[in-house]
């Protein structure tokens, strides 16, 4: 009877102070998040000012190194009045369908052919070789073949992008598959699943994992092909931008377009971020956490 | 949570033992699993020969419940690799209902002790995964799925994925997906070979109690000898690699059994246990004595 009211009058204590110390420990988090959101935005100021003050100060020389002014004229410049090739949204199109399309085709042949070489010994054994071989090429360079082949238009830019994007997904899909636990795959295949039964419901979705952390860099390799293959020749898209802000020693127009171009990738890596989280939902949470930063 | 079902479960256990008890539903969906002089030998891809088993002979009736005991690395796994179809005797034959194997046979269900559940699937998409690859549809194959979660007390954990489950909870997800498609062969590679005493020995119990109630053939495979003696028929004991049967004990405790934390305590069971390991115990200090004079030697297939 006695420990009853001892143990009945505790939690009531420990409640408060549990309470209490829950307060104080959210309190700390916020102070902490708020701390670091100040120190973020001191860094930018302190890195912008920096910039903006110096070239002022003609420490360093703006007609080489841009000015953040100078950037934001040119930006408000080609959003009023459009570049030499048309609008600047246009431009921003071009450049993202043509990252889009190679990221797409890079990721479905990375996929296809890195699931059918992991369940295939033989096939992965005989084309090692000439896969490092291929991966040690500066596949960038092949933008300048493919736009001597395929011409200033969009396939070029495509194919380059697919290409970068390939190798990225492929490596990943190609060690996913490897990496299957085999007892899930016996277990599938005793329980009667059929070859394809296994590929689609054991095999890929556990190689998703690492196809999906891999498409993180694929995307960036998509815009990066897309640029650069416009930078070597076309009639359109912000690598040309790039390119005649070069030809024109307008550094501006450079960094203007390089801020575009960080735009859009992070709202894509948004986007794929989104699309982890769905399609990895099954996971334990910490590790989602992780992988959405 | 875990002590909730674990109630739950233990109350819907009751009427299986007493009313399912002796006259079992007919052995006639269980195989008789027959391996006669087999061998199986591995070649690494260096080109070095490992021989896993040597003329193993070893008769499982059907529905009856045989236990494979034996020290590491004396290839009970591959004897169950053997049996399923996953992989080919080097020499000997392997048959099962009278019909030698050939690739992969149906109506087995295979249980290992890390559990084969498809982590991004939730438990009933788990359990409903043989009667799927099967051809069931979707409906059907959720709603035989329902009443196996039903059946091992995990109603109410349709939803959860296995990382939300506790280890036994998972035990019990294996065990109902592997007892779906009403097999008439389980094999059962130290199933509980990672569970603490307690949850193995609750999960000893559903095992029998399922398994009372639709008759497989079992060849279960453990390192644990009261495990061996408190489950099965029959107990084999392999000798230390290259593996083969070294002795055969039948187990004659009356089914069904009860509880087998209770049934330690009975004297024939204790005279079994020590018979048993008198034999097992020679082998497993060979074993031993093996792995401390070479103590970077392969151990991996056993």
């Amino acid at each position: 009877m006695s420990t009853l009211t001892i143990s009945g009058r505790t939690p009531d204590v420990a409640s408060s102070d549990e309470a209490a110390i829950a307060a104080r420990a959210r309190k700390r988090a916020r102070q902490r998040k708020l701390a670091i959101w100040s120190a973020r935005a001191f860094l930018a100021i302190l890195i912008i000012g920096g910039w903006q003050l110096l070239t002022n100060a003609k420490i360093i020389d703006k007609f080489f190194w841009g000015q953040p002014s100078g950037i934001v004229t040119q930006l408000r410049d080609w959003i009023n009045h459009g570049t030499q090739y048309g609008s600047i949204w246009l431009q921003i199109w071009i450049t993202m369908k043509e990252a889009l399309l190679g990221f797409v085709v890079g990721v479905i042949a990375g996929v296809v052919v890195g699931v059918t070489l992991g369940q295939n010994r033989f096939l992965a054994d005989v084309v090692q070789p000439y896969i490092k071989i291929m991966n040690a090429i500066p596949r960038i360079v092949l933008g300048a073949l493919f736009t001597v082949a395929l011409g200033l238009g969009t396939t070029s830019k495509v194919l380059l992008a697919a290409v970068l994007v390939f190798f990225v997904v492929f490596f990943n899909a190609y060690q996913g598959v490897r990496e299957v636990d085999q007892n899930l795959i016996n277990n599938a295949r005793v329980l009667g699943a059929s070859k394809m039964q296994v590929t689609r419901n054991v095999v890929v979705p556990s190689a998703l994992t690492w196809i999906i952390a891999s498409l993180h860099v694929a995307f960036g390799f998509a815009i990066i092909g897309a640029i650069v293959g416009e930078f070597l020749g076309a009639q359109k898209g912000l690598g040309l931008v790039i390119a005649t802000s070069q030809n024109n020693f307008n550094p501006d127009g450079v960094f203007a377009a390089m801020l575009i171009i960080a735009i859009v990738a992070l709202t894509a890596e948004g986007i794929i971020g989104w699309l982890e989280r769905r399609l990895l939902a099954w996971r334990p949470p910490s590790t989602v956490e992780i992988g959405g930063m | 949570m875990m002590v909730s079902t674990v109630a739950r479960r233990a109350g819907a256990a009751q009427p299986i033992a007493d009313g399912g008890g002796a006259p079992t539903p007919s052995a006639a969906g269980a195989a008789k699993i027959e391996l006669t002089g087999v061998t199986k030998r591995f070649v690494s891809p260096t080109g070095t020969l490992h021989t896993a088993i040597r003329d193993v002979d070893l008769v499982v009736e059907p529905g009856q419940f045989c236990a494979i005991v034996g020290p590491t690395g004396c290839g009970k796994s591959t004897t169950l690799s053997l049996v399923s179809g996953l992989s080919r005797p080097s020499a000997g034959s392997v048959r099962v209902g009278g019909q030698e194997v050939d690739g992969i046979a149906t109506g087995m269900s295979f249980m290992f002790q890390s559990d084969a559940l498809l982590p991004w699937k939730t438990v009933l998409g788990n359990v409903a995964m043989g009667p799927r690859f099967q051809g069931m549809n979707k409906k059907e194959a959720e709603s035989a799925a329902r009443e196996w979660l039903r059946r091992v007390g995990l109603t109410g954990f349709e939803d959860h994925h296995p990382h939300q489950l506790s280890g036994g909870m998972r035990k019990r997800t294996s065990l109902a997906a592997a007892l779906i498609n009403g097999p008439s062969i389980l094999l059962m590679d130290e199933p509980f070979g990672a569970l603490d005493v307690q949850t193995k020995a609750i999960m000893s119990n559903e095992l029998l109690g399922l398994w009372e109630q639709t008759r497989p053939s079992v060849i279960f495979i453990t390192h644990d000898l009261e495990e061996a003696v408190a489950l099965a028929d029959k107990v084999v004991v392999m000798t230390v690699g290259p593996g083969t049967v070294k002795a055969v004990f039948d187990i004659d405790l009356p089914r069904p059994r009860g509880a087998v934390q209770e049934i330690r305590f009975d004297p024939r069971f204790l005279e079994l246990h020590h018979q048993i390991w008198d034999s097992l115990r020679e082998e497993v200090q060979r074993a031993y004595e093996r792995t401390a004079k070479a103590p970077s030697s392969e151990e991996g297939r056993s």
